[in-house]
């Protein structure tokens, strides 16, 4: 299929004027947003410092963690499967629909489900799968691919919606009304009208999960719309798809987790729904619940001791938020489910760096730091991201074409002066936090007994504007 | 299921490989606040009525003699003529509306639930810092699909036994064991240039009644 490399994409990207606007006003809104619901918790740097914490010990237990969990979900009621990759996850769902004769199922918005490509799978099986996100809906029916992680959509603006509401929702369902504008309270009328009717009628559904508990076996989903709730308790029979990365150790952990990760989020104190469900209930929700553990990949990431701290992602999207980069070139340029700069160093983990999208992606980014800063479990993304670029420099050796792709992709952005810039302006804003030490093994024995130089006050760039011109 | 067991086992002897090596990771610290609140049950009730309302929620206050009252003006305020009524709802909080009652015994359908105007019901509790009420299915909250296919949720939250101030006061009175809906204002999506909609696919109102004194 040939995913274009990321200089390629951003490049492409970056002349589409429409597309950096909506970008721009999207990850602006969110970020002053955040900033505001962060302050409101004084202890935020103890909560920070906590989640991480919870994910290096599930992490560094992982075995132990995921039989535990494997149990108190058998005993609710649940069934356990275990996918050692994205074919093997795909053939598990198929044939858990296949078994309860049904031809269609609802979705609620799933990272792990793109990841793996189910709908492609399950359409190649005569089973249509409905996302049911407003997001995702527009994504499905515009026949595109999500370009955020929280905000799929992001990349398009209420006419381009009110677009592809009248042109495709008739080919999937009921209609778009007649004269329809294109105000979001409209726009989500007709989504609602849209999905309901599949709601009522659905027998399966299929959602990933934010978090699986260990200890109990109970899993969360987090979400705003109500689409979640009616896929997770409407249907007969529930298949979740989640990473084995998910779990937590205990019940108590969730108090840290559902404090940073609305917050960080969607800059909420709160979101609207949070879904818990252990097993199987008596006269509430499905009466089958399947649990797919995938790997995926995850077990390299685990493997690797700089790079496996990206497993402990929440997915909160803050970090796409902050990044200059991403704001700049879109995510649908890191091609992959997961853009920005979590994606910059999950997407190479899991899929290794031999493509040339793949190993461009630890070099679409200017380091400036800001997503580190954000990150409610301080991965410190930077750090992973100067690790896979000595890794994808050792296997490009011979044929070279590893390193012209990264070279390219970091060229790209020293050729964005804005790029740069915004990169150079948050690292001036941010140096109290940066480190004193240049990041990453080979660079440790040159920075052990010297300090970084400190990042001036003010760019260069603006300096010689204000005081030169 | 051969192959199960063996992607089973062949994940976990990969986990037990990749941290073979691994440094014990450091004991998690909690010494993360348990509220951020004052622990005054007045300006507990207080910031929960605030933050609800924040989210859009519409919230009321009144003491036990007049929840009835108000309960019937609600949904009369909202023309809502017919209420789903999950099993265990006290009597006497219907006991001024005369909304036609649909009980969930034996269980509404998906389709006869979206024909019905509106729920009443009670909580499990209130977190006051999130503005958060949660829902366990126990007797006068019903099942999950109870509060979410309506339109309109009247949620009765008696105070101040059902609230508490934070998310690390709140999961300790929680039962994991039971399915459990947390809600923070009604519905909601900004999904469209992050222009915030009430109402997709939930109920587009919520209304809370805190019950307070006797
Ligand atoms: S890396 Fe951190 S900031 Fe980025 S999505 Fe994951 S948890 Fe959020």
């Amino acid at each position: 299929m040939g995913m274009p490399s990321f200089p390629k994409a951003a490049h492409d990207a970056v002349g589409d004027t429409t597309l950096r606007a909506n970008l721009r006003h999207a990850t602006h809104t969110i970020r002053d947003k955040r900033a505001r619901a962060v302050a409101e918790l004084d202890d935020w740097a103890a909560l920070r410092e906590a989640g991480k914490r919870i994910k290096d010990e599930t992490l560094r237990r992982l075995d132990t963690y995921l039989v535990r969990l494997e149990a108190a979900v058998t005993a609710a009621g649940g069934t356990v499967h275990w996918a050692a990759d994205a074919a093997e996850a795909n053939r598990i769902v198929a044939a858990l629909v296949r078994a309860t004769g049904e031809t269609e199922v609802v979705k609620v918005k799933s990272m792990a489900t793109q990841e793996i490509r189910l709908n492609e799978h399950l359409e190649a099986e005569g089973i249509a799968a409905y996302e049911t996100d407003l997001a995702e809906l527009i994504v499905q029916l515009g026949e595109d691919r999500p370009s955020h992680i929280l905000v799929p959509a992001i990349h398009r603006n209420r006419g381009e919606i009110r677009d592809i509401f009248k042109e495709k929702m008739g080919s999937w369902g009921r209609p778009a009304p007649e004269g329809l504008s294109d105000t979001p309270a409209e726009l989500a009328e007709a989504a609602r009208l849209h999905l309901r009717e599949k709601f009522l009628r659905a027998k399966v559904g299929i959602s990933g999960a934010n978090f699986m508990v260990a200890e109990t076996g109970t899993l969360v989903v987090v979400e705003s719309e109500g689409n979640g709730r009616m896929c997770l308790t409407l249907p007969e029979t529930l298949i979740s798809v989640v990473g084995i990365e998910k779990v937590v150790p205990t019940w108590r952990d969730l108090e840290v987790f559902l404090q940073t990760l609305p917050r960080s989020s969607t800059a909420e104190r709160m979101n609207p729904y949070t879904s818990m469900w252990t097993g199987t209930a008596d006269e509430d929700g499905p009466r089958a619940f399947h649990l797919v553990l995938l790997d995926n990949g995850r077990t390299d990431a685990l493997a690797d001791e700089v790079g496996r701290q990206a497993l402990r992602c929440i997915r909160c999207s803050a970090c796409l938020n902050v990044c200059p980069v991403y704001e700049r070139a879109g995510g649908h340029a890191y091609g992959s489910v997961y853009p920005g700069p979590i994606g910059a160093i999950l997407t190479p983990q899991l899929r290794g760096t031999s493509s040339e999208i793949d190993a461009s992606l630890p070099y679409a980014s200017s380091l400036c730091g800001a997503c580190y800063e954000v990150c409610p479990v301080a991965i410190d993304i930077p750090e992973v991201l100067v690790h896979l670029r000595e890794r994808v420099a050792e296997e490009g050796g011979s044929g070279h074409r590893l390193e012209k792709a990264a070279i390219k992709a970091a060229s790209w952005i020293l050729d964005r002066p804005n790029v740069l810039a915004a990169g150079e302006r948050l690292a001036s804003a941010t140096r109290k936090v940066h480190p004193k030490r240049l990041p990453g093994p080979g660079a440790r024995q040159w920075s052990d007994h010297r300090d970084l130089p400190e990042l001036p006050a003010e760019p260069f760039r603006d300096w010689w504007r204000k005081n030169r011109s | 299921m051969t192959d199960a067991v063996s992607a089973r086992e062949r994940i976990l002897a990969r986990v037990r490989a990749a941290v073979a090596n691994a440094p014990e990771a450091p004991a998690v610290a909690r010494d993360y606040r348990t509220s951020h609140t004052a622990d005054d049950p007045a300006a507990v009730l207080g910031l929960l009525h605030e933050n609800l309302a924040d989210y859009r929620a519409h919230v009321h206050r009144t003491a036990p003699a007049d929840l009835a009252a108000l309960v019937a003006e609600r949904l009369a305020e909202r023309g809502a003529r017919s209420i789903a009524v999950p099993p265990g709802l006290p009597e006497a909080w219907l006991a001024a509306t005369d909304a036609v009652r649909r009980p969930d015994e034996p269980r509404l359908t998906p389709y006869e639930l979206d024909g019905v105007d509106a729920v009443v019901t009670g909580c499990a509790l209130a977190i006051a810092e999130t503005g958060t009420i949660v829902l366990d299915g126990g007797p006068g909250q019903g099942r999950r699909a109870l509060t979410l296919v309506p339109d309109l949720h009247v949620c009765v939250v008696l105070a101040p036994e059902q609230v508490v101030a934070s998310v690390p006061l709140a999961l300790p009175r929680l039962d994991p064991g039971r399915p459990l809906t947390w809600i923070s204002g009604p519905s909601a999506t900004s999904d469209i240039e992050l222009d915030r909609v009430e109402g997709v696919h939930g109920p587009r109102t919520l209304e809370v009644i805190l019950v307070t004194g006797d």
